[in-house]
């Protein structure tokens, strides 16, 4: 294990024997973001464009009785005018769908609501004019005619018997099929480990609470934007938003009925994703008001319209039961876990059951989840999806438990710490990581013994682990003349993976970071790459460009050999050198022998197509101290330091801005942010006043302490890094609350007012 | 947003016209920072905007030590709260302009907007309640004066008739052994409404014992900015001490009528009144004995109430 | 409705002209009329500060001026930071400091900062995070941010020569 503080100013690089990998050159996109040169999908401006403005249910759940939209289409600067029914239907193509029409019918409902609206927000229709004014004008017009049904936004309230339902046909799926009643709990799982009432059993201490968290969204800066144009030939380009171009395609091919072949995504850079820009709200819709109007349509939406209409995550209920005996073993645990998925099934409840209890060896438990759909905008992925909640109750929890113990809250995780070839309830075995060396460097780092004075000021830790992900990566890299390359990839750049992926391939190929030049190609120029999203970018696409650069060396090889006559086998590449065994005088730099190409037989492309099936898991110690305010319960973040396995930094800067964005988020989740809604199923607060995200002003320096561990089947040991450190904050803070005013907290956000009742004053 | 057409007078006569001819569907505009967002919402409609800016009298900040502050209600806080005078003579009222939003806000708004968007969490209010600031409003019989705490009627709404609109607002030069102090709460540093505010002003004997006047006005708890009158008058004729404060709290408290919403509970605001009270009481008795000096805005610290102190 | 209204001003030092509608906000028509698409829209109500221009040196949000209220008058953009020599300091910064990720909000935290650092050049941490706060950013957690600020603050103070030369190299 290596670590390195790399909180303030160290400009030191990894000492791993590498020329590039872990040093800290400027971003590659950097100038473009500085100088405002860089295209946002808000900022494409095509000839012709018209401004497309999308009409929105102001009520939370109701059956759509009519929409008229004839004035509306007669407004002067009015090109088109669309509704669901423009949209394929899903009934048309139940044969082919088979199980997917279910999903697939969702899937358009959200884009255009046909029979109901289940949501404030919920698109009902959609106008394209020549400005953006004359489109909002056009809403005005059209009239929807609305039988108003009653609303439900709690999830514990959905899953009642007397509760209104969304979807009269809809089941409970579990393992036994899909229960003939409906039911506002689209599905249920259980998780079992071993025996958990014997575990129970076994315990001497046994501490159970139940926690709220509310809805938060995203919080992205950039609002979703779609442009989209047709062509004569009726091949649709689309600039979209997103977090993954072939994802998108994927989803407009199905939606608007097109082979995927006729429709071309070009993704713009991103102003801030976190899983939320996975699914397509806008371009679907801007591609039916396109065709229409026979011009290019561009929609952005606002700021509220973010809020109500795209994919916030799930608030929750969660129930957690732990047991440890006196000596400091954890001997069972158990959850529940009700989790919003918002007005249609899919709540992320799955992969945070999947990582509540995932750093610790716990010979039995039990795990329930349940996706309960609600009045409210589809859920979306946030970032770690579904951790943060799950995280935050069983972090308390241990808390607690340890303090019941007398143990020191570290000390007791890393007795308990999971390790490789530990089994987590639902069966998933770890493979190598750095839990242990994580939770032990926090131990150790000064912040966690620095002395801590004054009055209702308290230190809190929290614990987290991220499974990350792999999957599909296509790259290519074609060698120029001039001895740089080409290097393409299909991953869209969220977090500077532009950097971080030239860095593996300038590593890989002996060159240096300004000898690769980086790009993001769209969906007719490179293969199908998976989205950025699950921390994948930099291992799997880092993979697949390391993979091309391994191609291109072997070609470049073969041209070498070529040129001296000698087998290709004897040819090797070092430092950037090609030589060969059979003949000690010839030696080609790669830079000479690019510059030979042409001659010799033509360009070299490398190729790196990957799936990628194993990754390497992330684990995270949150530290923060905190002060709070006893008579107006106000939060002050004193100091707070993030600890994490990152298995490999490839670029630290990077990984540190990882590591405080995540941290930052879970702050604002931990304190400050969740959707408020009133018994209408209004939500309240869609705008940044009322949904507040942390200010340069609410949170101290974030120290960050990356730890290495490399996971050992990447070829340069890299662990997705942008998850994990949004897991541990809320925990972490609540921890750090109970031990500034003696009260543990049971509910996000922990606001002023909610402390001040935890303590009584009001 | 129903579009609107703009006009930007260069007298108040030219002014009150516009809005005499335009009546309710006329809006003077200074800052923008409330009425362009109303607007974009739809929580108001006008056909005209009228742009208050170029008017001489709105732009001025003049003071004399005898007759006091005149503020133009087109001054942004951000020159405001530079200005050397204004800082020495009236800290209370950079404490609330510099904290209303952050610096791109200040860039643009100004008190005299604060003033007639009439919001009760308007934060410029109490503290020019307290120190007994009186509002210039000229319409198209002449100019009358207004006392600031009777100015707001109703959430968002005035005083002003259709036709008439905020010249200047004017503060009475500062007394000696006087101080004020404006505190609110809010949930993060900066950037948000106030879930409650409080102002004090309090007039010390010169030999500091004894409180002779004092005011107290309220933020977020009532329909409108509040003078809250039993809680200032309870100080009158006592010491300045924590009991003193104490009791000025709990009047003030009684006082208020706030309401739940998205930013805070009834019980929370009530709680916090009495905090804030009780806050800005210290602070306006350290400046009346000059002990806390003005925010520099420079290296200032957010000034709603951190610890114990005021 | 009238005539749009001929606005004439000064943008990054240039003189500009347009045509627009009275209740067009100066960030509708620095993207959509005069093609500056370098500041963006984050809310359009005056919370994030991602619009952020100077106005006369003055740090605003665009959102909420008008475009015709800049008539006369002098407006830099994010655009308008850097010259034909290279990068402003504050920019330099931000880039050797990798403080940027998405970069939405980067181009408001430009301004804002050099709002700041050309009224306190030395600025302590408390007040640049004061200061910043009306510039939401997501991605950073404001750290790299805040240290951009401070790093700039120093290489201010000697601003005039460029100190940036090329892609991703600095002079020295």
């Amino acid at each position: 294990m290596r670590k390195k503080e790399t909180g303030r100013a160290d400009q030191s690089t990894l000492t791993g024997g590498y020329a590039v990998i872990g040093t800290r050159p400027p971003r590659y996109d950097a100038v473009d973001k500085v100088t405002g040169r860089a295209l946002y999908g808000p900022d494409i401006r095509l000839p012709g464009l018209l401004h497309g403005k999308v009409l929105r249910s102001p009520h939370a759940h109701a059956r759509i009785l009519s929409i008229d939209t004839t004035c509306a289409e007669a407004l002067p600067g009015v090109y088109a005018v669309v509704t669901a029914e423009d949209l394929p239907r899903a009934e048309d193509r139940r044969a082919r769908l088979g199980e997917g029409a279910v999903n697939f019918k969702y899937l358009c409902d959200n884009i255009l609501a046909s029979a109901k609206v289940l949501y404030v927000g919920h698109a009902v229709a959609a106008v394209a004019a020549s400005t953006p004014h004359i489109a909002e004008q056009a809403l005005a017009l059209i009239d929807v005619e609305y039988s108003l049904l009653p609303a439900v936004v709690d999830v514990l309230e959905a899953t009642r018997d007397t509760a209104p339902l969304l979807h009269e046909h809809m089941g409970t799926r579990s393992l036994a099929g899909e229960s003939r009643t409906p039911s506002n709990t689209a599905s249920h799982f259980q998780q079992v480990k071993g025996d958990p009432e014997k575990g129970f059993a076994e315990a001497d201490v046994v501490v159970e609470r139940e926690f709220r968290t509310a809805t938060v969204h995203q919080g992205y800066i950039e609002p979703h934007a779609g442009t989209a144009i047709w062509g004569a030939d009726g091949r649709l380009t689309v600039y979209a938003t997103t977090q993954g171009a072939f994802t998108a395609r994927d989803q407009l091919a199905e939606l608007l009925d097109l082979p995927m072949s006729r429709i071309r995504v070009v993704p713009t850079e991103v102003g801030g994703a976190f899983g939320g820009k996975v699914t397509t709200y806008v371009e679907t819709v801007a591609a039916l008001l396109s065709r229409r109007a026979g011009r290019p349509v561009k929609i952005v939406m606002s700021r509220s319209e973010v809020f109500l209409a795209s994919g916030p995550t799930s608030g929750t209920a969660i129930r957690v039961k732990m047991g440890a005996t006196r000596a400091g073993r954890i001997t069972a645990a158990q959850a529940e876990l009700y989790y919003e998925a918002g007005a249609y099934p899919g709540s992320p409840v799955g992969s945070g059951a999947g990582v509540m209890f995932g750093p610790y060896d716990i010979p039995h438990g039990q795990i329930d989840g349940y996706d309960v759909v609600v009045n409210k905008p589809k859920t979306g992925s946030y970032r770690a999806p579904g951790g943060t909640p799950a995280n935050s109750a069983a972090e308390q929890v241990i808390d607690e438990l340890a303090e019941r113990i007398g143990m020191d809250p570290l000390e007791f995780r890393m007795l308990n710490s999971a390790k490789e070839g530990t089994r987590q309830i639902d069966g998933a075995v770890h493979t190598h990581i750095g839990c242990y060396e994580v939770l032990e460097t926090a131990r150790e780092h000064p912040h966690y013994s620095a002395p801590l004075e004054g009055p209702h000021r308290g230190r809190g830790v929290a614990h987290a682990y991220w499974g990350n992900w792999g999957a599909q990566s296509s790259s290519a890299i074609s060698v120029n003349a001039d001895g740089t390359v080409a290097m393409v990839t299909g991953s869209v750049d969220l977090t500077g993976t532009r950097t971080s992926l030239a860095m593996q391939a300038a590593e890989a190929l002996g060159l240096t970071l300004e000898q690769i030049v980086p790009s993001v190609a769209d969906t007719d120029s490179i293969g199908y790459t998976e989205v950025s999203a699950g921390s994948r970018t930099t291992v799997a696409t880092g993979q697949s460009v390391v993979k091309a650069a391994r191609d291109v060396i072997a070609q470049m090889s073969e041209r070498a050999a070529t040129l001296w006559g000698v087998p290709a086998d004897t040819v090797s590449f070092h430092r950037g050198t090609f030589t060969t065994g059979q003949d000690a005088t010839k030696s080609t730099t790669f830079g000479e022998l690019a510059a030979m190409l042409s001659r010799t037989g033509g360009p070299i492309t490398g190729v790196g197509n990957i799936d990628v099936q194993e990754w390497g898991a992330a684990f995270g110690t949150h530290i923060v101290d905190l002060e709070v305010d006893p008579e107006t319960g106000k939060v002050t973040i004193l100091r707070y330091t993030v600890v994490q396995d990152v298995g490999r930094a490839i670029h630290p800067s990077e990984v540190e801005g990882q590591m405080q964005g995540g941290a930052v988020q879970g702050i604002g989740w931990a304190l400050y942010e969740g959707y408020q809604y009133d018994e209408g199923g209004q939500m309240l607060n869609p705008t940044f006043l009322d949904y507040k995200l942390p200010t340069a002003l609410d949170v101290p320096s974030i120290e960050c302490v990356i730890v290495e561990v490399p996971y050992p089947k990447h070829p340069y040991g890299i662990r997705g890094v942008g998850e994990t450190p949004i897991l541990p904050p809320p925990a972490a803070i609540a921890n750090a609350i109970y031990r500034a005013v003696g009260r543990r907290m049971d509910r996000l956000p922990m606001t002023p007012g909610r402390i001040l009742e935890k303590m009584g004053v009001i | 947003m129903r579009p609107f057409e703009y006009q930007a007078p260069t007298s108040i006569g030219e002014a009150v016209a516009l809005l005499a001819d335009t009546g309710e569907r006329a809006r003077p505009l200074a800052g923008g920072t409330d009425l362009l967002v109303q607007l974009r919402r739809g929580l108001l409609e006008v056909d005209l905007v009228v742009d208050v800016k170029k008017i001489p009298e709105l732009n001025r900040i003049s003071f004399h030590p005898v007759e006091g502050l005149t503020v133009g209600a087109a001054v942004a806080c951000a020159v405001l709260c530079e200005h050397p005078d204004v800082r020495a003579a009236y800290p209370a009222l950079i404490d609330a302009a510099s904290i209303i939003g952050g610096p791109a806000i200040q860039g643009r708004a100004t008190i005299g907007g604060n003033l007639c968007n009439a919001a009760p969490s308007g934060d410029a209010i109490p503290a020019m309640i307290v120190v007994g600031a009186t509002c210039t409003v000229a319409g198209p019989g002449g100019t009358r004066a207004v006392p600031v705490e009777t100015f707001c009627t109703a959430p968002g709404r005035t005083v002003l008739g259709e036709d008439e609109m905020l010249v200047s607002i004017r503060f009475p030069a500062p007394m000696p052994n006087s101080g004020a102090r404006y505190l609110r709460f809010i949930p993060r540093g900066e950037m948000d409404i106030a879930v409650a505010g409080a102002g004090a002003w309090v007039l010390l004997s010169d030999d500091h014992a004894q409180i002779t006047d004092a005011r107290i006005a309220l933020a977020a708890v009532a329909p409108t900015p509040l003078l809250a009158d039993a809680a200032g008058a309870s100080l009158i004729g006592k010491a300045p001490t924590e009991d003193a404060f104490a009791e000025a709290a709990k009047l003030a408290r009684e006082a208020a009528r706030p309401i739940g919403d998205v930013r805070g509970t009834e019980a929370q605001r009530r709680h916090l009144v009495g905090v804030l009270v009780k806050r800005a009481l210290r602070g306006a008795v350290r400046r009346a004995t000059g002990d806390l000096a003005t925010p520099s805005g420079r290296s200032t610290e957010p000034v709603q109430g951190g610890r114990n102190h005021g | 409705m009238a005539n749009k209204t001929r606005v004439c001003a000064r943008v990054n030092g240039e003189q500009v002209e347009f045509l627009c509608e009275p209740y067009q906000s100066l960030l509708e028509c620095l993207r959509d009329i005069l093609g500056l698409t370098g500041t963006k829209d984050g809310c359009n109500d005056g919370n994030c500060g991602a619009c952020s221009v100077l106005l006369d040196g003055q740090l605003v949000n665009s959102c909420l001026v008008l475009g015709v209220e800049i008539e006369g008058r002098e407006v830099t953009t994010v655009e308008g930071l850097a010259d034909w020599r290279g990068l402003h300091p504050i920019q330099l910064a931000v880039v050797e400091e990798d403080a940027v990720q998405c970069g939405y909000c980067t181009p408001g935290i430009l301004i804002a900062a050099k709002a700041l650092l050309d009224r306190e050049p030395n600025p302590s941490e408390r007040r640049i995070r004061t200061w910043m706060a009306g510039n939401l950013c997501r991605c950073t957690g404001y750290d790299k941010i805040v240290r951009a600020i401070m790093r700039a603050a120093r290489s201010c103070a000697q601003y005039d020569p460029p100190l940036y030369n090329g892609r991703n190299k600095a002079r020295r």
